[in-house]
């Protein structure tokens, strides 16, 4: 048993991505607006980690920081120990489902960045994927002709696909309707538990973050720094009407300053 | 004027400006879209260059095509390479706005996505700038044929002495044949409406649908 620990626990813990000192201040005609201010950050390999946040605090600036589409003003995001300088397949971003392409199919969507591998591997994958979000009849079938969850499962897909190590979820679920949401939180836990892959979901649903999450990043309002980091010890499937579940939420309630207004 | 139909038939006349008229309209838009959509969607990727140029745009867009008559005599003579001239500039700015308005309104997820699967610049212009232009590329193709349709046969009144447009002044010249004038213009709307619905075929194209779909 101790011989398990020594094994397990280094790899569990090693950091998979590092936020350090991260400043963003955008500038637009002559107004400046400041939006990320000292954020610092440790993620873990295999770690689902919700960013939560009022609206407008700069949790989508932080996130596509990140990925490497924006440059901070000031400190740098580390991946595997490299400091980040632009996008990069090993790490992929879910635009809720606004990223699908619309001018390829299914099967086009979600091989579109397996485009280096040989077609029998690659139409393998795709198929493999079509069928791990349930897509399997619409392989032919253009991203207008689906409804909203079937175009952020598609997207999820697409990222699959190319067997990312890492994920970054702008509210991906945002946009559906509760039912579907619920469903669509459940299909992401499982893919992560089966794939491990390090998710970093920004979110500013309380619940989806208690749900969900091994940790929830708390920001303030703009211009954002990390307010506080809860751990959620409860392990998955999580019955959201136990009092530890009751408890970790209050008190991300109270600590958004929620609690007695609602 | 069935009765000038005929007649032009028979001379072998009528092919011949028909043909005329389309070989104009075919060259001058087909430089005209060689020449400005790659102009157009390089401005409109970078939002220097579309500072830079914007001005001269502005001023040449009022001008008419058909303001450039006397230069294009000037330069070419009267002929074929003048009509080309002017159908090439009556299409040239049409175009080279739709390609810098269609690139800028692409929206940014779309490259963000592009190359964050590690596409290198020329697979992200193959692969997504391109499918993301082309349905507003094709709407504009079609204005601007309209446009070079419009622009031929008033060209040919001048600046050449045969097409469809040289038809019919020709015939109100020589002797008011008002049944030959008339025929003219039916032949005009008839191809015109041809060329319309050939250029629409694009749009039902599978892969190029998908903006006229969606809202
Ligand atoms: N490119 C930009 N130029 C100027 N200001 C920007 C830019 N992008 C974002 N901002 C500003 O930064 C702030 C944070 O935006 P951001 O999209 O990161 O917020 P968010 O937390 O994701 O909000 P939401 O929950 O509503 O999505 C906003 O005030 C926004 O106006
Ligand atoms: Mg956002």
């Amino acid at each position: 048993m101790p011989l398990m620990e020594t094994l397990v626990k280094p790899v569990a813990l090693k950091t998979k991505l590092c936020a350090e000192r991260v400043d963003m201040v955008f500038h637009r005609d002559t107004k400046t607006t400041e939006v990320l201010n000292d954020i610092n950050l440790e993620v873990s390999d295999g770690e689902f980690v919700c960013l939560l946040g009022p609206s407008g605090c700069g949790k989508s600036t932080l996130l596509s920081i990140m990925a490497g589409f924006l440059t901070p003003t000031s400190g740098h995001i580390r991946i595997d120990g490299e400091v980040v300088r632009g996008p990069d397949p090993r790490r992929i971003f879910v635009f809720q489902e606004r990223g699908v392409f619309p001018w390829l199919t299914v099967e086009g969507n979600i091989g579109f960045g397996l485009f280096r591998l040989p077609r029998p591997e690659r139409e393998q994958r795709i198929a493999y994927y079509v069928k791990m979000v349930g897509l399997q009849g619409f392989e032919k079938t253009y991203p207008p002709e689906l409804s909203g969850g079937m175009k952020q499962r598609l997207e999820v897909a697409r990222a699959l696909a190319v067997n990312p190590d890492m994920l970054f979820l702008d509210e991906p679920f945002g946009a559906l309707d509760s039912i579907t949401r619920l469903i669509m939180r459940g299909e992401l836990l499982r893919i992560w538990e089966a794939e491990r892959k390090t998710i970093i979901f920004v979110t500013h649903d309380i619940d989806e973050a208690v749900q969900l999450a091994d940790r929830v990043v708390v920001m303030s309002a703009r211009p954002a720094s990390v307010q506080q980091i809860v751990s959620i010890d409860i392990p998955h499937p999580r019955d959201i009407s136990s009092p530890r579940y009751l408890e970790l939420r209050d008190g991300i309630f109270k600590q958004i300053g929620l609690a007695h207004r609602v | 004027m069935v009765g000038g139909i005929a007649d032009l038939v028979r001379h072998g006349l009528l092919l011949k400006y028909v043909v005329a008229s389309l070989f104009r309209v075919t060259w001058g838009f087909v430089l005209a879209v060689i020449f400005a959509i790659p102009i157009g969607l390089t401005i409109g990727w970078y939002r220097r260059a579309q500072m830079a140029f914007n001005p001269i745009i502005q001023i040449l867009r009022p001008i008419s095509p058909l303001a450039w008559i006397p230069i294009a005599i000037l330069w070419f003579g009267v002929g074929d390479l003048a009509a080309i001239f002017l159908i090439f500039m009556g299409c040239f700015l049409p175009l080279l706005l739709t390609a810098i308005n269609a690139v800028q309104s692409i929206p940014l997820v779309y490259i963000n996505a592009g190359r964050n699967f590690g596409l290198r610049p020329a697979e992200l212009v193959y692969r997504v700038l391109y499918p993301a232009v082309i349905p507003k590329l094709i709407v504009g193709l079609r204005i601007t044929l309209g446009i070079a349709w419009l622009v031929v046969v008033a060209a040919e009144m001048i600046a050449v002495s045969s097409g469809l447009g040289f038809l019919i002044v020709d015939a109100r010249n020589a002797g008011n044949r008002y049944d030959l004038v008339v025929a003219g213009m039916v032949l005009i709307g008839i191809i015109g409406l041809l060329l319309d619905v050939g250029i629409r075929s694009l749009e039902r194209v599978k892969s190029f649908r998908w903006s006229y779909s969606e809202d």
